[in-house]
Protein backbone atom coordinates (compact mmCIF):
# COMPACT_ATOMS: atom_id res chain seq x y z
CA UNK A 1 0.00 0.00 0.00
CA UNK A 2 1.09 3.64 -0.36
CA UNK A 3 2.26 4.94 3.44
CA UNK A 4 1.79 8.77 4.60
CA UNK A 5 2.74 10.31 7.82
CA UNK A 6 0.29 13.40 8.67
CA UNK A 7 2.09 16.83 8.75
CA UNK A 8 2.35 18.25 11.91
CA UNK A 9 -0.73 20.63 13.34
CA UNK A 10 1.00 23.59 12.88
CA UNK A 11 2.12 23.21 9.57
CA UNK A 12 -1.46 22.32 8.50
CA UNK A 13 -3.06 25.73 10.47
CA UNK A 14 -0.73 27.65 8.94
CA UNK A 15 -1.79 26.25 5.17
CA UNK A 16 -5.23 27.72 6.13
CA UNK A 17 -4.71 30.11 8.22
CA UNK A 18 -6.99 32.98 6.35
CA UNK A 19 -9.72 30.44 5.97
CA UNK A 20 -12.57 29.85 8.39
CA UNK A 21 -15.13 27.26 6.93
CA UNK A 22 -13.01 24.44 6.36
CA UNK A 23 -14.22 20.30 5.02
CA UNK A 24 -11.74 17.96 6.67
CA UNK A 25 -11.78 15.12 3.92
CA UNK A 26 -10.21 11.25 4.42
CA UNK A 27 -9.70 8.62 2.51
CA UNK A 28 -10.76 5.05 3.31
CA UNK A 29 -8.14 3.39 1.18
CA UNK A 30 -4.52 3.15 1.77
CA UNK A 31 -4.53 5.99 4.67
CA UNK A 32 -6.63 4.88 6.47
CA UNK A 33 -4.79 1.25 7.00
CA UNK A 34 -1.74 3.13 7.66
CA UNK A 35 -3.91 5.10 10.47
CA UNK A 36 -3.08 8.34 8.73
CA UNK A 37 -5.77 9.56 7.04
CA UNK A 38 -8.72 7.24 7.73
CA UNK A 39 -12.04 8.59 9.82
CA UNK A 40 -10.30 8.21 13.06
CA UNK A 41 -7.85 10.18 12.43
CA UNK A 42 -9.77 12.84 10.00
CA UNK A 43 -12.29 13.48 13.40
CA UNK A 44 -8.39 13.55 15.75
CA UNK A 45 -7.73 16.61 13.22
CA UNK A 46 -10.71 18.29 13.18
CA UNK A 47 -11.12 18.46 16.91
CA UNK A 48 -7.10 19.80 17.06
CA UNK A 49 -7.83 22.50 14.85
CA UNK A 50 -10.85 23.41 16.50
CA UNK A 51 -8.83 23.49 20.10
CA UNK A 52 -5.98 25.09 18.50
CA UNK A 53 -7.98 27.99 16.92
CA UNK A 54 -9.98 28.28 19.71
CA UNK A 55 -6.80 28.82 21.91
CA UNK A 56 -5.49 31.16 19.29
CA UNK A 57 -9.01 33.42 19.69
CA UNK A 58 -9.81 32.74 16.26
CA UNK A 59 -13.09 31.02 14.25
CA UNK A 60 -13.04 27.83 12.80
CA UNK A 61 -16.09 25.48 11.17
CA UNK A 62 -14.84 22.24 10.21
CA UNK A 63 -17.18 19.61 8.80
CA UNK A 64 -15.68 16.22 8.22
CA UNK A 65 -16.11 13.70 5.30
CA UNK A 66 -14.63 10.27 4.59
CA UNK A 67 -14.90 9.34 0.73
CA UNK A 68 -14.56 5.42 -0.31
CA UNK A 69 -10.86 6.66 -2.13
CA UNK A 70 -10.08 9.77 -3.72
CA UNK A 71 -7.89 8.56 -6.02
CA UNK A 72 -11.77 7.24 -8.26
CA UNK A 73 -13.91 9.81 -9.56
CA UNK A 74 -16.69 8.04 -8.93
CA UNK A 75 -16.26 8.57 -5.03
CA UNK A 76 -14.92 12.28 -5.44
CA UNK A 77 -17.91 13.49 -7.28
CA UNK A 78 -19.62 12.35 -4.07
CA UNK A 79 -18.74 15.74 -2.43
CA UNK A 80 -20.00 17.81 -5.51
CA UNK A 81 -23.21 19.05 -4.13
CA UNK A 82 -20.56 20.62 -0.30
CA UNK A 83 -17.10 21.45 -1.80
CA UNK A 84 -17.74 24.94 -2.86
CA UNK A 85 -19.26 25.98 0.29
CA UNK A 86 -15.59 25.80 2.18
CA UNK A 87 -13.30 28.46 1.96
CA UNK A 88 -10.88 25.59 1.59
CA UNK A 89 -10.70 21.58 1.84
CA UNK A 90 -7.97 19.69 3.25
CA UNK A 91 -7.74 16.47 2.13
CA UNK A 92 -5.59 13.39 3.98
CA UNK A 93 -5.82 11.28 1.55
CA UNK A 94 -2.21 9.89 0.26
CA UNK A 95 -0.52 12.84 -2.69
CA UNK A 96 -3.46 11.55 -5.30
CA UNK A 97 -6.45 12.53 -3.70
CA UNK A 98 -6.05 16.15 -3.42
CA UNK A 99 -5.35 15.75 -7.17
CA UNK A 100 -8.20 13.97 -7.91
CA UNK A 101 -9.86 16.78 -5.92
CA UNK A 102 -8.37 19.95 -7.46
CA UNK A 103 -8.84 18.08 -11.37
CA UNK A 104 -12.40 17.70 -10.24
CA UNK A 105 -13.53 21.07 -8.21
CA UNK A 106 -11.30 23.51 -10.19
CA UNK A 107 -13.10 26.59 -8.55
CA UNK A 108 -11.55 25.02 -4.99
CA UNK A 109 -8.59 25.39 -3.30
CA UNK A 110 -7.70 21.81 -1.56
CA UNK A 111 -4.51 21.29 0.97
CA UNK A 112 -2.24 17.77 1.51
CA UNK A 113 -2.59 17.17 5.29
CA UNK A 114 -0.16 14.52 4.89
CA UNK A 115 3.38 13.67 3.48
CA UNK A 116 3.15 11.00 1.05
CA UNK A 117 6.17 8.58 1.76
CA UNK A 118 6.41 4.93 0.22
CA UNK A 119 5.16 1.87 -1.52
CA UNK A 120 5.11 -0.57 2.06
CA UNK A 121 3.69 -2.26 4.64
CA UNK A 122 3.89 -2.71 8.29
CA UNK A 123 6.42 -4.64 9.90
CA UNK A 124 5.11 -4.39 13.61
CA UNK A 125 2.64 -2.84 15.20
CA UNK A 126 3.25 1.28 14.22
CA UNK A 127 6.27 0.39 11.92
CA UNK A 128 5.75 0.94 8.06
CA UNK A 129 8.52 -0.18 5.78
CA UNK A 130 9.44 0.72 2.23
CA UNK A 131 9.30 -2.07 -0.45
CA UNK A 132 8.91 -0.97 -3.54
CA UNK A 133 10.02 1.89 -5.76
CA UNK A 134 7.68 1.65 -8.57
CA UNK A 135 10.25 1.20 -10.99
CA UNK A 136 8.07 -0.23 -13.57
CA UNK A 137 10.11 -3.18 -14.14
CA UNK A 138 10.03 -5.55 -11.61
CA UNK A 139 13.10 -7.98 -11.36
CA UNK A 140 13.26 -9.10 -7.59
CA UNK A 141 13.36 -12.74 -8.46
CA UNK A 142 17.22 -11.94 -9.28
CA UNK A 143 17.62 -10.65 -5.64
CA UNK A 144 16.43 -13.73 -3.86
CA UNK A 145 13.05 -12.08 -3.74
CA UNK A 146 14.00 -8.35 -1.76
CA UNK A 147 14.59 -5.28 -3.97
CA UNK A 148 17.66 -3.27 -4.11
CA UNK A 149 15.76 -0.65 -6.07
CA UNK A 150 13.79 0.64 -3.32
CA UNK A 151 15.65 -0.65 -0.07
CA UNK A 152 19.61 -0.17 -0.85
CA UNK A 153 20.06 3.46 0.02
CA UNK A 154 21.93 3.18 -3.39
CA UNK A 155 20.03 1.25 -5.72
CA UNK A 156 23.20 -0.94 -6.13
CA UNK A 157 22.51 -4.05 -8.20
CA UNK A 158 25.81 -5.32 -7.33
CA UNK A 159 26.29 -5.00 -4.04
CA UNK A 160 26.99 -4.82 -1.05
CA UNK A 161 29.03 -1.16 -1.04
CA UNK A 162 31.99 -1.52 1.08
CA UNK A 163 29.90 0.31 4.11
CA UNK A 164 27.94 -2.61 4.60
CA UNK A 165 28.44 -3.27 8.04
CA UNK A 166 26.97 -5.76 10.96
CA UNK A 167 23.51 -5.54 8.58
CA UNK A 168 23.15 -2.04 8.74
CA UNK A 169 23.64 0.25 5.83
CA UNK A 170 26.35 2.87 5.67
CA UNK A 171 23.74 6.12 5.94
CA UNK A 172 22.79 5.04 9.89
CA UNK A 173 22.40 1.66 12.01
CA UNK A 174 19.04 1.86 12.14
CA UNK A 175 18.74 1.05 8.29
CA UNK A 176 19.14 -2.57 7.56
CA UNK A 177 21.74 -3.02 4.42
CA UNK A 178 19.39 -4.72 2.37
CA UNK A 179 22.24 -6.04 -0.17
CA UNK A 180 23.72 -8.09 3.27
CA UNK A 181 20.30 -9.83 3.19
CA UNK A 182 20.06 -10.53 0.19
CA UNK A 183 24.08 -12.23 0.15
CA UNK A 184 23.18 -13.91 3.53
CA UNK A 185 19.96 -15.56 1.59
CA UNK A 186 21.41 -16.18 -1.48
CA UNK A 187 24.39 -18.10 0.28
CA UNK A 188 22.32 -20.05 2.49
CA UNK A 189 20.35 -21.63 -0.36
CA UNK A 190 24.07 -22.07 -1.96
CA UNK A 191 22.53 -20.12 -4.90
CA UNK A 192 25.22 -17.16 -5.18
CA UNK A 193 26.45 -18.16 -8.59
CA UNK A 194 22.65 -16.06 -9.19
CA UNK A 195 24.37 -12.99 -7.80
CA UNK A 196 27.89 -12.97 -9.69
CA UNK A 197 28.30 -11.73 -13.12
CA UNK A 198 27.80 -8.16 -14.47
CA UNK A 199 24.28 -7.47 -14.81
CA UNK A 200 23.94 -5.09 -17.75
CA UNK A 201 22.59 -1.21 -17.01
CA UNK A 202 19.13 -0.76 -16.00
CA UNK A 203 16.31 0.62 -18.33
CA UNK A 204 15.01 3.41 -16.62
CA UNK A 205 12.59 4.26 -18.68
CA UNK A 206 9.65 2.79 -17.39
CA UNK A 207 10.45 4.38 -14.22
CA UNK A 208 9.54 8.10 -13.42
CA UNK A 209 12.75 8.54 -15.47
CA UNK A 210 10.83 8.39 -18.46
CA UNK A 211 8.25 10.61 -17.61
CA UNK A 212 4.57 10.21 -16.15
CA UNK A 213 3.33 6.83 -16.41
CA UNK A 214 0.17 5.89 -17.57
CA UNK A 215 -1.16 2.53 -17.74
CA UNK A 216 -3.87 1.60 -20.77
CA UNK A 217 -5.88 -1.77 -20.70
CA UNK A 218 -7.59 -1.59 -23.66
CA UNK A 219 -9.89 -4.59 -23.30
CA UNK A 220 -11.54 -1.96 -20.23
CA UNK A 221 -11.18 1.52 -22.27
CA UNK A 222 -13.31 -0.89 -25.13
CA UNK A 223 -15.64 -2.04 -22.51
CA UNK A 224 -15.47 -5.70 -23.07
CA UNK A 225 -14.47 -6.47 -19.38
CA UNK B 1 55.27 -7.15 -21.74
CA UNK B 2 52.15 -8.09 -22.94
CA UNK B 3 49.93 -5.00 -24.91
CA UNK B 4 49.73 -2.62 -23.01
CA UNK B 5 46.12 -1.75 -22.07
CA UNK B 6 46.46 2.35 -21.28
CA UNK B 7 50.23 2.83 -21.72
CA UNK B 8 49.37 4.77 -18.30
CA UNK B 9 53.10 4.82 -16.40
CA UNK B 10 50.92 2.97 -13.14
CA UNK B 11 50.40 0.06 -15.80
CA UNK B 12 53.64 -0.06 -16.60
CA UNK B 13 55.42 -0.16 -13.63
CA UNK B 14 53.03 -2.89 -12.99
CA UNK B 15 53.61 -4.57 -15.97
CA UNK B 16 57.04 -4.58 -15.20
CA UNK B 17 56.91 -6.61 -11.68
CA UNK B 18 57.78 -3.45 -9.74
CA UNK B 19 56.26 -2.88 -6.41
CA UNK B 20 54.02 0.01 -7.14
CA UNK B 21 53.51 2.81 -4.41
CA UNK B 22 50.30 5.48 -5.38
CA UNK B 23 49.56 8.44 -3.08
CA UNK B 24 46.04 9.57 -2.97
CA UNK B 25 45.16 13.69 -3.05
CA UNK B 26 42.06 15.57 -2.23
CA UNK B 27 41.06 18.88 -4.48
CA UNK B 28 40.47 21.82 -3.07
CA UNK B 29 37.13 23.19 -1.59
CA UNK B 30 37.62 26.10 -3.75
CA UNK B 31 39.23 26.77 -6.76
CA UNK B 32 42.53 27.17 -4.82
CA UNK B 33 45.08 26.10 -7.76
CA UNK B 34 48.29 26.83 -5.77
CA UNK B 35 46.93 24.96 -2.55
CA UNK B 36 46.65 21.81 -5.14
CA UNK B 37 49.77 22.46 -6.32
CA UNK B 38 51.43 22.76 -3.16
CA UNK B 39 50.04 19.57 -1.60
CA UNK B 40 50.90 17.76 -5.22
CA UNK B 41 54.39 19.05 -5.19
CA UNK B 42 55.29 16.74 -1.88
CA UNK B 43 53.90 14.05 -3.83
CA UNK B 44 55.91 14.30 -6.72
CA UNK B 45 58.54 11.58 -7.54
CA UNK B 46 58.21 9.70 -4.77
CA UNK B 47 54.37 8.36 -6.10
CA UNK B 48 53.71 6.25 -9.76
CA UNK B 49 50.04 7.72 -9.84
CA UNK B 50 48.05 10.25 -7.37
CA UNK B 51 44.22 9.74 -7.14
CA UNK B 52 41.99 12.42 -7.38
CA UNK B 53 39.20 12.18 -5.36
CA UNK B 54 35.63 12.80 -6.14
CA UNK B 55 33.57 15.06 -4.17
CA UNK B 56 34.58 12.46 -1.37
CA UNK B 57 32.59 11.86 1.75
CA UNK B 58 29.81 13.46 -0.67
CA UNK B 59 31.43 17.15 0.25
CA UNK B 60 32.00 19.62 -2.66
CA UNK B 61 35.26 20.12 -3.80
CA UNK B 62 36.49 20.97 -7.26
CA UNK B 63 35.91 18.63 -9.60
CA UNK B 64 38.28 15.40 -10.24
CA UNK B 65 38.61 15.96 -13.94
CA UNK B 66 40.05 19.28 -13.63
CA UNK B 67 42.08 18.14 -10.42
CA UNK B 68 43.88 15.84 -12.68
CA UNK B 69 44.11 18.03 -15.60
CA UNK B 70 45.89 20.11 -13.21
CA UNK B 71 47.83 17.59 -11.63
CA UNK B 72 49.25 16.29 -15.21
CA UNK B 73 50.49 19.79 -15.56
CA UNK B 74 52.71 19.57 -12.68
CA UNK B 75 53.90 16.93 -14.34
CA UNK B 76 52.11 13.19 -11.81
CA UNK B 77 49.92 10.69 -13.28
CA UNK B 78 46.58 11.14 -12.33
CA UNK B 79 44.40 8.03 -11.10
CA UNK B 80 40.86 10.09 -11.75
CA UNK B 81 38.16 9.11 -9.62
CA UNK B 82 34.50 8.54 -10.04
CA UNK B 83 31.45 8.01 -8.05
CA UNK B 84 28.20 6.81 -9.19
CA UNK B 85 26.49 9.00 -6.89
CA UNK B 86 26.41 12.44 -8.94
CA UNK B 87 26.39 11.76 -12.60
CA UNK B 88 24.14 9.67 -14.73
CA UNK B 89 25.15 7.60 -17.65
CA UNK B 90 25.56 10.06 -20.03
CA UNK B 91 27.37 12.52 -18.14
CA UNK B 92 29.54 9.71 -16.46
CA UNK B 93 30.47 8.76 -20.71
CA UNK B 94 31.16 12.26 -21.62
CA UNK B 95 33.67 12.68 -18.29
CA UNK B 96 35.75 9.79 -19.49
CA UNK B 97 36.07 10.92 -23.00
CA UNK B 98 36.64 14.17 -21.82
CA UNK B 99 39.30 12.83 -18.55
CA UNK B 100 41.13 11.30 -21.90
CA UNK B 101 41.70 14.11 -24.20
CA UNK B 102 42.92 16.02 -20.91
CA UNK B 103 45.12 13.00 -21.01
CA UNK B 104 44.15 11.16 -18.07
CA UNK B 105 44.66 7.48 -18.59
CA UNK B 106 43.94 5.56 -15.26
CA UNK B 107 40.58 5.96 -13.56
CA UNK B 108 39.02 4.31 -9.99
CA UNK B 109 35.28 3.43 -10.43
CA UNK B 110 33.36 3.62 -7.28
CA UNK B 111 29.88 3.94 -5.61
CA UNK B 112 30.73 6.38 -3.87
CA UNK B 113 29.49 7.71 -0.18
CA UNK B 114 26.36 8.38 0.60
CA UNK B 115 25.21 12.21 0.48
CA UNK B 116 24.08 12.14 3.77
CA UNK B 117 28.18 12.15 4.81
CA UNK B 118 28.55 15.30 3.54
CA UNK B 119 27.91 18.86 3.07
CA UNK B 120 24.53 18.76 0.64
CA UNK B 121 22.61 15.79 2.57
CA UNK B 122 19.67 17.31 1.03
CA UNK B 123 20.93 16.44 -2.58
CA UNK B 124 19.38 13.97 -4.94
CA UNK B 125 21.78 11.30 -5.94
CA UNK B 126 22.03 9.40 -8.87
CA UNK B 127 23.25 5.97 -8.96
CA UNK B 128 22.08 5.29 -12.52
CA UNK B 129 24.84 2.59 -12.80
CA UNK B 130 26.83 1.27 -10.00
CA UNK B 131 30.16 1.03 -9.59
CA UNK B 132 30.38 -2.63 -11.27
CA UNK B 133 28.23 -1.46 -14.22
CA UNK B 134 30.67 1.52 -14.47
CA UNK B 135 33.99 -0.52 -14.77
CA UNK B 136 32.15 -2.85 -17.73
CA UNK B 137 31.52 0.51 -18.86
CA UNK B 138 34.78 1.90 -19.36
CA UNK B 139 36.19 -1.68 -20.74
CA UNK B 140 33.64 -1.62 -23.47
CA UNK B 141 34.20 2.32 -23.92
CA UNK B 142 38.29 0.67 -24.23
CA UNK B 143 38.12 -2.31 -25.72
CA UNK B 144 35.16 -2.40 -28.02
CA UNK B 145 34.80 1.75 -28.78
CA UNK B 146 31.89 1.79 -28.27
CA UNK B 147 29.37 3.66 -26.15
CA UNK B 148 26.54 2.00 -23.67
CA UNK B 149 24.07 2.19 -26.92
CA UNK B 150 26.51 0.49 -29.01
CA UNK B 151 27.20 3.62 -30.57
CA UNK B 152 30.97 3.60 -31.78
CA UNK B 153 33.05 6.31 -30.51
CA UNK B 154 35.46 8.16 -32.68
CA UNK B 155 38.84 7.61 -30.66
CA UNK B 156 37.81 5.51 -27.49
CA UNK B 157 39.38 6.13 -24.43
CA UNK B 158 42.06 3.88 -23.44
CA UNK B 159 41.72 3.68 -19.57
CA UNK B 160 43.73 2.12 -16.70
CA UNK B 161 40.45 0.73 -15.06
CA UNK B 162 40.53 0.64 -11.42
CA UNK B 163 38.47 -0.31 -8.74
CA UNK B 164 37.79 -0.79 -4.60
CA UNK B 165 37.69 -3.16 -2.17
CA UNK B 166 36.89 -3.42 1.67
CA UNK B 167 37.95 -6.69 2.65
CA UNK B 168 36.37 -5.29 6.16
CA UNK B 169 32.96 -4.46 4.89
CA UNK B 170 30.10 -7.08 5.68
CA UNK B 171 29.59 -10.42 4.89
CA UNK B 172 32.80 -11.15 5.01
CA UNK B 173 32.80 -14.15 3.40
CA UNK B 174 31.05 -12.33 0.42
CA UNK B 175 33.62 -9.94 -0.40
CA UNK B 176 36.29 -12.45 -1.88
CA UNK B 177 33.24 -13.27 -4.81
CA UNK B 178 33.00 -9.34 -4.99
CA UNK B 179 36.22 -8.69 -5.83
CA UNK B 180 36.12 -11.33 -8.29
CA UNK B 181 33.34 -10.09 -9.68
CA UNK B 182 34.74 -6.36 -10.43
CA UNK B 183 38.01 -8.58 -12.38
CA UNK B 184 35.18 -10.16 -14.35
CA UNK B 185 33.71 -6.67 -15.02
CA UNK B 186 36.89 -5.11 -16.46
CA UNK B 187 39.00 -3.92 -13.54
CA UNK B 188 42.99 -3.70 -14.33
CA UNK B 189 43.98 -2.68 -10.73
CA UNK B 190 42.67 -2.63 -7.03
CA UNK B 191 42.84 -0.17 -4.35
CA UNK B 192 41.70 -1.70 -1.35
CA UNK B 193 40.03 0.03 1.92
CA UNK B 194 43.07 1.35 4.16
CA UNK B 195 44.04 -1.94 6.08
CA UNK B 196 44.53 -1.59 10.03
CA UNK B 197 43.43 -5.21 10.57
CA UNK B 198 46.33 -7.09 9.26
CA UNK B 199 45.35 -10.46 10.47
CA UNK B 200 42.26 -10.31 8.53
CA UNK B 201 43.75 -8.73 5.44
CA UNK B 202 46.12 -11.98 5.36
CA UNK B 203 43.42 -14.18 5.16
CA UNK B 204 41.37 -12.60 2.57
CA UNK B 205 44.43 -11.90 0.61
CA UNK B 206 44.81 -15.87 0.63
CA UNK B 207 41.48 -16.42 -0.13
CA UNK B 208 42.23 -13.86 -3.48
CA UNK B 209 45.24 -16.27 -4.54
CA UNK B 210 43.41 -19.54 -3.64
CA UNK B 211 40.98 -18.46 -6.13
CA UNK B 212 43.60 -17.07 -8.29
CA UNK B 213 42.54 -13.58 -8.92
CA UNK B 214 46.13 -11.98 -8.01
CA UNK B 215 46.88 -12.91 -11.87
CA UNK B 216 44.08 -11.48 -13.21
CA UNK B 217 44.60 -8.36 -11.59
CA UNK B 218 46.81 -5.74 -9.87
CA UNK B 219 45.48 -5.37 -6.50
CA UNK B 220 46.83 -2.52 -4.14
CA UNK B 221 46.88 -2.93 -0.31
CA UNK B 222 45.58 0.70 1.10
CA UNK B 223 47.44 2.24 3.61
CA UNK B 224 46.11 5.18 6.07
CA UNK B 225 48.89 6.09 8.47
CA UNK B 226 47.64 7.23 11.83
CA UNK B 227 48.41 10.74 13.23
CA UNK B 228 47.36 10.39 16.66
CA UNK B 229 44.97 7.59 19.04
CA UNK B 230 42.03 10.37 18.38
CA UNK B 231 41.98 9.74 14.69
CA UNK B 232 42.01 5.88 14.99
CA UNK B 233 39.41 6.23 17.58
CA UNK B 234 37.21 8.68 15.17
CA UNK B 235 37.80 6.17 12.42
CA UNK B 236 36.89 3.80 14.19
CA UNK B 237 33.05 4.66 15.15
CA UNK B 238 32.53 6.93 12.51
CA UNK B 239 33.64 5.89 9.09
CA UNK B 240 31.41 3.30 7.86
CA UNK B 241 33.48 -0.16 6.86
CA UNK B 242 36.38 0.52 8.65
CA UNK B 243 38.41 -1.93 10.87
CA UNK B 244 40.03 -0.84 13.42
CA UNK B 245 41.50 -3.21 16.16
CA UNK B 246 41.97 -2.38 19.61
CA UNK B 247 45.32 -3.52 19.68
CA UNK B 248 45.97 -0.57 17.26
CA UNK B 249 44.50 2.09 19.31
CA UNK B 250 46.37 0.73 22.62
CA UNK B 251 49.15 1.00 20.50
CA UNK B 252 49.06 4.47 19.55
CA UNK B 253 48.02 5.49 23.18
CA UNK B 254 50.66 4.13 24.69
CA UNK B 255 53.08 6.49 23.51
CA UNK B 256 53.40 9.99 24.59
CA UNK B 257 50.54 12.62 22.69
CA UNK B 258 53.69 14.22 20.42
CA UNK B 259 54.67 10.33 19.59
CA UNK B 260 51.70 9.12 18.05
CA UNK B 261 52.54 10.23 14.95
CA UNK B 262 55.67 8.66 14.35
CA UNK B 263 53.95 5.63 16.56
CA UNK B 264 51.41 5.66 13.33
CA UNK B 265 54.08 6.11 10.79
CA UNK B 266 56.17 3.11 12.44
CA UNK B 267 52.97 1.30 11.75
CA UNK B 268 52.16 1.72 8.12
CA UNK B 269 55.90 1.14 7.82
CA UNK B 270 55.72 -2.52 8.98
CA UNK B 271 52.36 -2.81 6.87
CA UNK B 272 54.24 -1.96 4.01
CA UNK B 273 57.03 -4.05 4.52
CA UNK B 274 54.86 -6.90 5.20
CA UNK B 275 52.93 -6.33 2.22
CA UNK B 276 55.93 -6.45 0.12
CA UNK B 277 56.43 -9.86 0.73
CA UNK B 278 53.00 -10.80 0.56
CA UNK B 279 51.66 -13.07 -2.41
CA UNK B 280 49.29 -11.42 -4.34
CA UNK B 281 49.95 -8.35 -3.17
CA UNK B 282 51.41 -6.43 -6.52
CA UNK B 283 52.16 -2.34 -4.42
CA UNK B 284 50.94 0.07 -1.58
CA UNK B 285 48.21 2.47 -1.97
CA UNK B 286 49.56 5.57 0.62
CA UNK B 287 46.76 7.89 1.73
CA UNK B 288 48.28 10.24 4.03
CA UNK B 289 44.91 12.16 4.25
CA UNK B 290 45.68 16.01 4.27
CA UNK B 291 49.52 14.90 5.62
CA UNK B 292 50.87 14.94 1.63
CA UNK B 293 53.72 16.83 3.55
CA UNK B 294 54.80 13.53 5.01
CA UNK B 295 54.71 11.89 1.63
CA UNK B 296 58.29 11.86 1.14
CA UNK B 297 59.72 10.58 4.15
CA UNK B 298 57.41 7.83 4.38
CA UNK B 299 58.16 7.20 0.95
CA UNK B 300 62.12 7.25 1.82
CA UNK B 301 61.31 4.99 5.23
CA UNK B 302 59.31 2.17 3.17
CA UNK B 303 62.27 1.79 1.16
CA UNK B 304 60.07 2.51 -2.02
CA UNK B 305 62.79 5.65 -3.76
CA UNK B 306 63.63 6.04 -5.97
CA UNK B 307 60.54 5.14 -8.23
CA UNK B 308 60.99 3.08 -11.24
CA UNK B 309 61.52 5.23 -14.75
CA UNK B 310 59.48 2.55 -16.90
S1 LIG C 1 12.21 -4.07 -8.75
FE1 LIG C 1 11.02 -2.20 -9.18
S2 LIG C 1 8.88 -2.85 -9.23
FE2 LIG C 1 10.06 -4.53 -8.23
S3 LIG C 1 9.89 -4.11 -6.04
FE3 LIG C 1 11.77 -3.10 -6.77
S4 LIG C 1 11.16 -1.01 -7.32
FE4 LIG C 1 9.31 -2.22 -7.11
S1 LIG D 1 25.32 -0.40 2.99
FE1 LIG D 1 24.02 -1.86 1.91
S2 LIG D 1 22.00 -0.86 1.68
FE2 LIG D 1 23.48 0.70 2.28
S3 LIG D 1 24.14 1.61 0.33
FE3 LIG D 1 25.63 -0.02 0.82
S4 LIG D 1 24.83 -1.86 -0.17
FE4 LIG D 1 23.17 -0.36 -0.15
Amino acid sequence: MIVADRKSLDEILAMVEGDKKILLVGCKGCVTVCNTGGLKEVEILASSMKIARKKAGKEIDIDTHVLERQCDREYVEQISETVNDYDAVISMACGVGPQFLSEAYKEQKFYPAVNTTFFGGATEHGVWEERCAGCGTCGIHNFGGLCPIARCAKSLLHGPCGGSSNGNCEINKDTECIWDSIVRKKMEQGQLEDLLGVKGAKSWKTARDGGPRRSIREELVQGNI
Amino acid sequence: MTELKSGSNLEKVLAAGHFAFTGECGPPKGANVEHLKEKLSHLKGNVDAVNMTDNQTAVVRMSSIAGSALMIEEGLEPNFQMVCRDRNRLAMMSDILGAYALGIRNMLCLSGDHQTFGNHPDAKNVHDIDSMQLIAMVKKMRDEGKFLNDEDIDVPPKMFIGAAANPFADPYEYRVYRLANKIEAGADFIQTQCIFNMEKFRDFMKKTVDMGLHEKCYILAGVTPMKNAGMANFMSKFVPGMDIPDSLIKRLKGVDKKDQAEEGIKFALEQVEEFKEMEGVAGVHMMAIEWEHMVPEIAKRANVLPRPVV
